[in-house]
Protein backbone atom coordinates (compact mmCIF):
# COMPACT_ATOMS: atom_id res chain seq x y z
CA UNK A 1 0.00 0.00 0.00
CA UNK A 2 1.72 3.35 -1.25
CA UNK A 3 2.09 5.75 1.43
CA UNK A 4 0.07 9.07 0.99
CA UNK A 5 1.85 12.38 0.00
CA UNK A 6 1.03 15.84 0.13
CA UNK A 7 2.79 18.41 -2.20
CA UNK A 8 4.33 21.72 -0.10
CA UNK A 9 5.02 24.79 -2.83
CA UNK A 10 7.72 26.46 -0.91
CA UNK A 11 8.37 30.10 -1.62
CA UNK A 12 12.64 29.95 -2.10
CA UNK A 13 14.77 33.12 -2.00
CA UNK A 14 17.99 32.67 -2.15
CA UNK A 15 19.84 35.98 -3.37
CA UNK A 16 23.30 34.58 -3.33
CA UNK A 17 21.88 32.60 -6.61
CA UNK A 18 18.80 34.76 -7.80
CA UNK A 19 17.48 38.27 -7.69
CA UNK A 20 13.51 37.14 -7.54
CA UNK A 21 11.99 35.04 -5.95
CA UNK A 22 10.40 31.55 -6.91
CA UNK A 23 8.15 28.85 -5.87
CA UNK A 24 9.31 25.26 -5.85
CA UNK A 25 7.21 22.08 -5.13
CA UNK A 26 8.40 19.04 -3.25
CA UNK A 27 6.60 16.05 -2.16
CA UNK A 28 6.89 14.71 1.06
CA UNK A 29 5.11 11.91 3.21
CA UNK A 30 1.48 12.83 4.43
CA UNK A 31 1.21 11.64 8.49
CA UNK A 32 -2.03 12.40 9.96
CA UNK A 33 -0.23 13.56 12.90
CA UNK A 34 2.32 15.94 11.43
CA UNK A 35 2.48 19.56 11.47
CA UNK A 36 3.36 21.60 8.62
CA UNK A 37 7.09 22.47 10.40
CA UNK A 38 7.35 18.73 10.25
CA UNK A 39 6.63 18.49 6.62
CA UNK A 40 9.33 21.43 6.08
CA UNK A 41 12.08 19.56 8.81
CA UNK A 42 11.21 16.06 6.28
CA UNK A 43 11.56 18.05 3.69
CA UNK A 44 15.10 19.80 5.31
CA UNK A 45 16.57 16.82 6.35
CA UNK A 46 15.68 13.99 3.30
CA UNK A 47 15.03 16.29 -0.07
CA UNK A 48 16.22 20.02 0.50
CA UNK A 49 18.92 20.80 2.66
CA UNK A 50 19.03 24.24 1.47
CA UNK A 51 15.82 25.21 3.15
CA UNK A 52 15.95 27.48 5.75
CA UNK A 53 12.96 28.67 7.87
CA UNK A 54 12.61 29.59 11.80
CA UNK A 55 11.28 27.16 14.02
CA UNK A 56 12.12 26.47 18.49
CA UNK A 57 9.96 25.17 20.71
CA UNK A 58 7.32 23.37 17.73
CA UNK A 59 4.55 23.55 20.74
CA UNK A 60 3.22 27.19 20.01
CA UNK A 61 4.96 29.07 22.77
CA UNK A 62 8.14 30.02 21.39
CA UNK A 63 6.50 32.35 18.59
CA UNK A 64 9.46 31.65 15.80
CA UNK A 65 7.73 29.59 13.39
CA UNK A 66 5.36 32.40 12.07
CA UNK A 67 4.74 31.72 7.98
CA UNK A 68 1.91 31.90 5.63
CA UNK A 69 -0.28 28.77 5.11
CA UNK A 70 -2.31 28.92 1.87
CA UNK A 71 -2.02 32.87 2.13
CA UNK A 72 -3.21 32.64 6.12
CA UNK A 73 -0.54 33.31 8.92
CA UNK A 74 -0.37 30.69 10.89
CA UNK A 75 2.44 29.02 13.31
CA UNK A 76 4.00 26.23 11.19
CA UNK A 77 4.08 24.25 14.53
CA UNK A 78 0.30 24.40 14.79
CA UNK A 79 -0.80 23.85 11.28
CA UNK A 80 -1.99 20.58 10.81
CA UNK A 81 -1.23 18.75 7.29
CA UNK A 82 -4.27 17.13 7.66
CA UNK A 83 -6.29 20.79 7.75
CA UNK A 84 -4.99 21.03 4.42
CA UNK A 85 -5.20 17.20 2.54
CA UNK A 86 -4.93 16.73 0.04
CA UNK A 87 -3.02 19.93 -1.24
CA UNK A 88 -1.05 21.25 -1.98
CA UNK A 89 0.13 23.41 0.71
CA UNK A 90 1.83 26.79 -0.10
CA UNK A 91 4.33 28.12 2.29
CA UNK A 92 5.72 31.69 1.89
CA UNK A 93 7.28 33.80 4.25
CA UNK A 94 5.30 35.84 7.02
CA UNK A 95 3.45 38.72 4.93
CA UNK A 96 3.93 42.37 5.01
CA UNK A 97 7.69 41.64 6.22
CA UNK A 98 10.81 41.82 3.88
CA UNK A 99 12.40 38.50 3.62
CA UNK A 100 15.80 37.85 4.29
CA UNK A 101 16.36 34.36 2.54
CA UNK A 102 13.22 31.49 2.06
CA UNK A 103 10.81 31.27 4.78
CA UNK A 104 12.70 34.18 6.68
CA UNK A 105 11.77 37.51 6.95
CA UNK A 106 13.63 40.22 8.83
CA UNK A 107 11.90 41.18 12.57
CA UNK A 108 14.09 44.39 12.28
CA UNK A 109 11.39 47.17 12.19
CA UNK A 110 8.96 45.09 14.77
CA UNK A 111 11.75 45.16 17.37
CA UNK A 112 12.44 48.82 16.56
CA UNK A 113 8.31 49.29 17.49
CA UNK A 114 8.58 46.89 20.10
CA UNK A 115 10.98 48.48 21.98
CA UNK A 116 9.58 52.43 21.78
CA UNK A 117 6.30 51.66 23.92
CA UNK A 118 8.33 50.73 26.71
CA UNK A 119 7.27 47.27 27.23
CA UNK A 120 8.72 47.19 31.16
CA UNK A 121 7.14 48.03 34.01
CA UNK A 122 7.94 52.22 34.52
CA UNK A 123 8.14 53.34 38.26
CA UNK A 124 8.48 57.04 38.90
CA UNK A 125 10.39 55.88 41.58
CA UNK A 126 11.79 52.56 42.59
CA UNK A 127 11.25 50.39 45.74
CA UNK A 128 13.70 48.94 47.13
CA UNK A 129 14.06 45.50 47.74
CA UNK A 130 13.72 45.91 51.06
CA UNK A 131 10.07 47.67 51.13
CA UNK A 132 8.96 43.94 49.52
CA UNK A 133 7.24 42.76 46.87
CA UNK A 134 4.61 44.89 44.67
CA UNK A 135 1.08 43.00 45.77
CA UNK A 136 -1.65 42.53 42.97
CA UNK A 137 -4.77 41.00 43.41
CA UNK A 138 -6.38 38.56 41.23
CA UNK A 139 -8.43 40.77 39.99
CA UNK A 140 -6.02 43.34 39.49
CA UNK A 141 -4.05 40.29 37.31
CA UNK A 142 -6.76 39.81 35.52
CA UNK A 143 -7.29 43.35 34.00
CA UNK A 144 -3.64 42.54 31.90
CA UNK A 145 -3.32 39.09 31.81
CA UNK A 146 -4.92 38.51 28.32
CA UNK A 147 -2.73 40.81 26.45
CA UNK A 148 0.49 39.31 28.16
CA UNK A 149 0.02 36.18 26.05
CA UNK A 150 1.38 37.82 23.19
CA UNK A 151 4.53 35.05 21.91
CA UNK A 152 5.45 38.28 19.23
CA UNK A 153 4.57 35.73 16.58
CA UNK A 154 3.83 38.67 14.41
CA UNK A 155 1.22 36.54 12.61
CA UNK A 156 -0.92 39.73 13.76
CA UNK A 157 1.58 42.21 11.23
CA UNK A 158 1.01 39.82 8.84
CA UNK A 159 -2.96 40.03 8.71
CA UNK A 160 -2.88 43.38 8.96
CA UNK A 161 -3.53 45.11 6.02
CA UNK A 162 -2.90 48.84 7.30
CA UNK A 163 0.71 47.75 8.43
CA UNK A 164 1.10 46.05 4.97
CA UNK A 165 0.27 49.12 3.46
CA UNK A 166 1.36 52.03 5.35
CA UNK A 167 4.75 49.95 7.30
CA UNK A 168 5.11 53.09 9.69
CA UNK A 169 2.08 51.89 11.23
CA UNK A 170 3.08 50.93 14.91
CA UNK A 171 0.87 47.58 14.88
CA UNK A 172 -0.88 45.18 16.61
CA UNK A 173 1.68 42.95 19.17
CA UNK A 174 3.22 46.16 20.26
CA UNK A 175 0.10 48.16 21.27
CA UNK A 176 -1.12 45.37 22.66
CA UNK A 177 1.89 44.99 24.59
CA UNK A 178 1.64 48.77 25.67
CA UNK A 179 -1.62 48.14 26.66
CA UNK A 180 -0.76 45.08 29.00
CA UNK A 181 1.52 48.08 31.02
CA UNK A 182 -0.56 50.59 31.02
CA UNK A 183 -3.15 48.24 32.47
CA UNK A 184 -0.66 46.49 34.98
CA UNK A 185 -1.34 48.41 38.70
CA UNK A 186 2.52 48.11 39.24
CA UNK A 187 3.58 50.62 36.29
CA UNK A 188 3.51 53.98 36.36
CA UNK A 189 4.80 54.94 33.04
CA UNK A 190 0.94 55.74 31.03
CA UNK A 191 2.24 58.83 30.15
CA UNK A 192 5.56 58.23 28.86
CA UNK A 193 3.81 55.93 26.61
CA UNK A 194 1.03 58.64 25.64
CA UNK A 195 3.79 60.26 23.29
CA UNK A 196 4.17 56.86 21.33
CA UNK A 197 0.59 54.82 21.72
CA UNK A 198 -1.80 58.34 21.45
CA UNK A 199 0.85 58.90 18.15
CA UNK A 200 -0.40 58.93 14.46
CA UNK A 201 1.04 56.35 13.62
CA UNK A 202 -0.07 54.28 16.64
CA UNK A 203 -3.62 53.80 17.61
CA UNK A 204 -4.87 55.93 14.90
CA UNK A 205 -3.95 54.44 11.87
CA UNK A 206 -6.25 51.04 13.11
CA UNK A 207 -9.01 51.14 10.83
CA UNK A 208 -10.59 47.95 13.47
CA UNK A 209 -10.53 45.77 10.32
CA UNK A 210 -9.84 43.18 13.33
CA UNK A 211 -8.04 40.04 11.38
CA UNK A 212 -5.09 40.42 13.73
CA UNK A 213 -7.04 38.94 16.56
CA UNK A 214 -8.72 36.51 14.30
CA UNK A 215 -4.83 34.87 13.37
CA UNK A 216 -3.76 35.49 17.00
CA UNK A 217 -2.67 32.08 18.27
CA UNK A 218 -2.83 32.90 21.66
CA UNK A 219 -5.78 35.14 22.11
CA UNK A 220 -4.52 37.75 22.85
CA UNK A 221 -7.11 40.63 20.90
CA UNK A 222 -4.81 43.02 20.02
CA UNK A 223 -7.76 44.75 17.94
CA UNK A 224 -9.96 45.32 21.31
CA UNK A 225 -6.97 46.30 22.86
CA UNK A 226 -6.20 49.26 20.43
CA UNK A 227 -9.65 50.31 20.15
CA UNK A 228 -9.83 50.26 24.52
CA UNK A 229 -6.21 52.95 23.61
CA UNK A 230 -8.33 54.78 21.59
CA UNK A 231 -10.60 55.43 24.32
CA UNK A 232 -8.43 56.41 26.65
CA UNK A 233 -6.90 58.79 24.12
CA UNK A 234 -10.10 60.48 24.06
CA UNK A 235 -10.85 60.48 27.13
CA UNK A 236 -6.95 62.40 27.40
CA UNK A 237 -8.12 65.00 25.12
CA UNK A 238 -11.18 65.85 26.98
CA UNK A 239 -8.87 66.04 30.38
CA UNK A 240 -6.85 68.16 28.54
CA UNK A 241 -9.06 70.92 27.56
CA UNK A 242 -11.25 70.33 30.99
CA UNK A 243 -8.29 70.01 33.12
CA UNK A 244 -4.94 71.51 31.43
CA UNK A 245 -3.30 72.05 34.48
CA UNK A 246 -3.07 68.84 35.38
CA UNK A 247 -0.42 65.86 34.17
CA UNK A 248 -1.00 62.97 36.01
CA UNK B 1 19.98 41.77 0.01
CA UNK B 2 16.04 41.41 1.43
CA UNK B 3 13.11 41.52 -1.16
CA UNK B 4 10.12 43.59 -0.40
CA UNK B 5 7.30 41.86 -1.89
CA UNK B 6 4.21 44.40 -3.47
CA UNK B 7 1.03 44.98 -1.82
CA UNK B 8 -1.93 44.82 -4.61
CA UNK B 9 -4.04 47.37 -4.52
CA UNK B 10 -6.94 44.82 -4.24
CA UNK B 11 -5.33 43.22 -1.14
CA UNK B 12 -9.16 43.53 0.14
CA UNK B 13 -10.53 41.02 -2.36
CA UNK B 14 -8.05 38.67 -1.17
CA UNK B 15 -9.82 37.71 1.89
CA UNK B 16 -13.60 36.80 3.27
CA UNK B 17 -13.07 39.06 5.95
CA UNK B 18 -11.01 41.77 4.16
CA UNK B 19 -14.36 42.24 1.73
CA UNK B 20 -16.41 42.33 4.41
CA UNK B 21 -14.96 45.21 6.22
CA UNK B 22 -14.54 46.87 2.86
CA UNK B 23 -18.45 46.81 2.91
CA UNK B 24 -18.61 47.68 6.81
CA UNK B 25 -16.38 51.03 5.71
CA UNK B 26 -18.42 51.42 2.57
CA UNK B 27 -22.04 51.61 4.25
CA UNK B 28 -20.43 55.01 5.18
CA UNK B 29 -20.76 56.39 1.59
CA UNK B 30 -24.85 55.39 1.72
CA UNK B 31 -25.38 56.99 4.93
CA UNK B 32 -23.57 60.18 3.49
CA UNK B 33 -25.65 60.29 0.33
CA UNK B 34 -28.69 59.56 2.36
CA UNK B 35 -28.60 62.21 4.83
CA UNK B 36 -27.37 64.86 2.00
CA UNK B 37 -30.46 63.60 0.34
CA UNK B 38 -32.29 64.36 3.14
CA UNK B 39 -31.36 67.20 3.38
CA UNK B 40 -32.67 68.50 0.20
CA UNK B 41 -35.78 67.14 1.15
CA UNK B 42 -36.23 69.04 4.30
CA UNK B 43 -35.37 72.22 2.33
CA UNK B 44 -38.07 71.04 0.24
CA UNK B 45 -40.24 70.73 2.91
CA UNK B 46 -40.33 74.52 3.87
CA UNK B 47 -41.55 75.53 0.16
CA UNK B 48 -45.23 75.44 -0.60
CA UNK B 49 -47.47 72.27 -0.76
CA UNK B 50 -47.79 71.69 -4.24
CA UNK B 51 -44.02 72.39 -4.65
CA UNK B 52 -42.88 69.76 -2.57
CA UNK B 53 -46.06 67.33 -3.79
CA UNK B 54 -44.28 67.15 -7.08
CA UNK B 55 -40.75 66.78 -5.48
CA UNK B 56 -42.13 64.14 -3.30
CA UNK B 57 -43.52 62.55 -6.31
CA UNK B 58 -40.20 62.23 -7.85
CA UNK B 59 -39.06 60.78 -5.07
CA UNK B 60 -41.14 57.85 -5.27
CA UNK B 61 -39.69 56.39 -8.54
CA UNK B 62 -38.37 53.27 -8.94
CA UNK B 63 -34.85 54.28 -8.70
CA UNK B 64 -35.41 56.36 -5.67
CA UNK B 65 -36.83 53.22 -3.60
CA UNK B 66 -33.89 51.53 -4.91
CA UNK B 67 -31.13 53.49 -3.70
CA UNK B 68 -33.26 53.45 -0.37
CA UNK B 69 -33.83 50.54 0.17
CA UNK B 70 -29.71 49.91 -0.48
CA UNK B 71 -29.29 52.49 2.03
CA UNK B 72 -31.46 50.66 4.40
CA UNK B 73 -29.34 47.65 4.13
CA UNK B 74 -25.94 49.37 4.34
CA UNK B 75 -27.74 51.28 7.23
CA UNK B 76 -28.24 47.92 8.70
CA UNK B 77 -25.06 46.45 8.31
CA UNK B 78 -23.27 49.94 9.76
CA UNK B 79 -25.57 48.86 12.78
CA UNK B 80 -25.27 45.46 13.38
CA UNK B 81 -21.54 45.55 12.65
CA UNK B 82 -21.14 48.87 15.40
CA UNK B 83 -23.16 47.50 18.00
CA UNK B 84 -21.44 44.05 17.96
CA UNK B 85 -18.07 45.46 18.11
CA UNK B 86 -18.90 47.26 21.34
CA UNK B 87 -17.33 45.00 23.90
CA UNK B 88 -14.40 45.03 22.35
CA UNK B 89 -14.03 49.11 23.72
CA UNK B 90 -16.50 48.55 26.83
CA UNK B 91 -14.42 46.10 29.24
CA UNK B 92 -16.51 46.01 32.42
CA UNK B 93 -14.94 43.54 34.73
CA UNK B 94 -16.88 41.68 37.87
CA UNK B 95 -13.44 40.61 40.43
CA UNK B 96 -11.67 38.11 38.12
CA UNK B 97 -14.38 38.25 35.28
CA UNK B 98 -15.10 40.06 32.36
CA UNK B 99 -18.47 40.48 32.11
CA UNK B 100 -20.82 38.49 29.28
CA UNK B 101 -20.39 40.30 25.96
CA UNK B 102 -24.10 40.06 25.94
CA UNK B 103 -24.83 42.50 28.78
CA UNK B 104 -22.83 45.38 26.74
CA UNK B 105 -24.07 44.41 23.08
CA UNK B 106 -27.99 43.62 24.63
CA UNK B 107 -28.73 46.94 25.97
CA UNK B 108 -27.33 48.89 22.61
CA UNK B 109 -30.16 46.74 20.52
CA UNK B 110 -32.46 47.68 22.94
CA UNK B 111 -31.98 50.99 22.83
CA UNK B 112 -31.57 50.53 19.17
CA UNK B 113 -35.71 49.12 18.97
CA UNK B 114 -37.07 51.27 21.04
CA UNK B 115 -35.63 54.53 19.56
CA UNK B 116 -36.77 53.17 16.03
CA UNK B 117 -40.63 52.13 17.20
CA UNK B 118 -41.23 55.90 19.48
CA UNK B 119 -39.29 57.24 16.29
CA UNK B 120 -42.07 55.07 14.07
CA UNK B 121 -44.52 55.92 16.43
CA UNK B 122 -43.83 59.95 17.04
CA UNK B 123 -44.21 60.29 13.22
CA UNK B 124 -47.56 58.36 12.10
CA UNK B 125 -49.40 59.00 15.42
CA UNK B 126 -48.31 61.75 17.32
CA UNK C 1 6.21 60.21 16.95
CA UNK C 2 4.42 62.70 19.06
CA UNK C 3 0.57 62.16 20.71
CA UNK C 4 -1.91 63.31 17.92
CA UNK C 5 -4.58 65.62 20.12
CA UNK C 6 -5.92 66.19 16.33
CA UNK C 7 -6.51 62.37 15.62
CA UNK C 8 -8.35 61.73 19.02
CA UNK C 9 -10.64 64.77 18.11
CA UNK C 10 -11.57 63.08 15.06
CA UNK C 11 -12.46 59.85 16.38
CA UNK C 12 -14.36 61.61 18.65
CA UNK C 13 -16.93 63.22 16.45
CA UNK C 14 -15.91 59.58 14.47
CA UNK C 15 -17.49 57.25 17.39
CA UNK C 16 -20.38 59.56 18.54
CA UNK C 17 -21.62 60.38 14.79
CA UNK C 18 -21.30 56.41 14.68
CA UNK C 19 -23.77 55.66 17.59
CA UNK C 20 -25.88 58.02 16.33
CA UNK C 21 -25.96 56.92 12.98
CA UNK C 22 -26.00 53.23 13.36
CA UNK C 23 -29.57 53.90 16.02
CA UNK C 24 -31.21 56.37 14.41
CA UNK C 25 -30.02 56.48 10.09
CA UNK C 26 -32.23 52.54 9.14
CA UNK C 27 -35.55 54.01 10.89
CA UNK C 28 -35.17 57.69 9.43
CA UNK C 29 -34.70 56.20 6.00
CA UNK C 30 -37.57 53.87 6.21
CA UNK C 31 -39.32 56.77 7.39
CA UNK C 32 -38.48 59.57 4.71
CA UNK C 33 -36.94 57.45 2.01
CA UNK C 34 -39.76 54.92 1.64
CA UNK C 35 -43.01 55.65 3.83
CA UNK C 36 -42.69 59.38 3.29
CA UNK C 37 -42.58 59.25 -0.79
CA UNK C 38 -45.09 56.29 -0.45
CA UNK C 39 -47.71 58.52 1.40
CA UNK C 40 -47.53 56.19 4.04
CA UNK C 41 -47.19 58.82 6.20
CA UNK C 42 -48.55 62.54 5.80
CA UNK C 43 -46.17 65.45 4.82
CA UNK C 44 -48.14 67.73 6.60
CA UNK C 45 -47.50 65.57 9.94
CA UNK C 46 -43.96 66.19 8.53
CA UNK C 47 -44.14 69.80 8.24
CA UNK C 48 -45.77 69.91 11.67
CA UNK C 49 -43.10 68.00 13.40
CA UNK C 50 -40.29 69.67 11.46
CA UNK C 51 -41.62 73.05 13.17
CA UNK C 52 -40.98 71.91 16.55
CA UNK C 53 -37.76 73.23 18.32
CA UNK C 54 -37.40 69.81 19.71
CA UNK C 55 -37.24 67.92 16.48
CA UNK C 56 -35.04 70.58 15.09
CA UNK C 57 -32.71 69.64 17.55
CA UNK C 58 -32.72 65.66 16.91
CA UNK C 59 -32.47 66.53 13.08
CA UNK C 60 -29.61 68.72 13.94
CA UNK C 61 -27.89 65.81 15.85
CA UNK C 62 -28.68 63.61 13.00
CA UNK C 63 -27.41 65.94 10.50
CA UNK C 64 -23.72 66.85 12.35
CA UNK C 65 -21.83 64.44 13.65
CA UNK C 66 -22.68 61.20 11.42
CA UNK C 67 -21.16 63.46 8.26
CA UNK C 68 -18.23 63.60 10.38
CA UNK C 69 -18.41 59.62 11.55
CA UNK C 70 -18.35 58.84 7.70
CA UNK C 71 -15.87 61.43 6.35
CA UNK C 72 -13.57 59.74 8.64
CA UNK C 73 -14.48 56.15 7.79
CA UNK C 74 -14.16 57.49 4.06
CA UNK C 75 -10.78 59.06 4.75
CA UNK C 76 -9.60 55.77 5.77
CA UNK C 77 -10.66 53.88 2.60
CA UNK C 78 -8.91 56.20 0.73
CA UNK C 79 -6.03 55.71 2.43
CA UNK C 80 -6.09 51.88 2.23
CA UNK C 81 -7.44 51.68 -1.61
CA UNK C 82 -4.08 53.96 -2.11
CA UNK C 83 -4.03 57.45 -1.64
CA UNK C 84 -1.51 57.56 1.54
CA UNK C 85 0.71 59.66 -0.48
CA UNK C 86 -1.73 62.56 -0.02
CA UNK C 87 -2.88 61.94 3.89
CA UNK C 88 -3.91 65.65 4.58
CA UNK C 89 -5.35 66.69 1.18
CA UNK C 90 -7.86 63.53 1.81
CA UNK C 91 -8.08 64.51 5.29
CA UNK C 92 -9.08 68.25 4.25
CA UNK C 93 -11.74 67.02 1.53
CA UNK C 94 -13.02 64.93 3.86
CA UNK C 95 -13.53 66.67 6.84
CA UNK C 96 -14.23 69.89 5.10
CA UNK C 97 -16.84 68.11 2.99
CA UNK C 98 -18.43 67.12 6.34
CA UNK C 99 -18.57 70.65 7.92
CA UNK C 100 -19.74 71.95 4.42
CA UNK C 101 -22.76 69.64 5.11
CA UNK C 102 -23.43 70.53 8.92
CA UNK C 103 -23.71 74.16 7.65
CA UNK C 104 -25.86 73.10 4.93
CA UNK C 105 -28.36 71.08 7.59
CA UNK C 106 -27.80 74.37 10.34
CA UNK C 107 -29.24 76.41 7.63
CA UNK C 108 -31.74 74.72 6.36
CA UNK C 109 -33.25 73.83 9.80
CA UNK C 110 -33.11 77.59 10.77
CA UNK C 111 -35.23 78.08 7.76
CA UNK C 112 -38.06 75.63 8.24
Amino acid sequence: MAERTITLEVFRYQPEKEKEPTFQSFTVPFREDWVVLDALNYLKDQIDGSISFRWSCRMGVCGSCGMMVNGTPRLSCAAFLKEYYPGPVRIEPLANFPVERDLIVSLDDFMKKLKAVKPWIIRKEEKPVSEGEYRQSPAELANFKQYSMCINCLLCYAACPVYGIQPDFVGPAALALAHRYNLDTRDEGQELRKEVVFSHEAIWECTFVGECSVVCPKDVDPAGAIQQEKAAGALDLVKSVLMPWGSR
Amino acid sequence: MSYRRPIASNWWMAKPNYLLFMFRELTAVFVWLYLIFYLCQLSQLGKDAGTYTTFLAGRSSLLWMLFHLMALVAAIYHSVTWFNLTPKVIVVRRGEEKIPDGLIVGPHYAGWLGLSLAIIFIALWS
Amino acid sequence: MTKSYKEAFWWYLFSAGGMIAAMLVPVQIFLTGIAEPMGWVSSDHMRALVANPLTKLYLLALLSLPFFHCAHRIRHVLYDVGFRGMQTPVAVVCYGAALLCTLYAVVTLASL
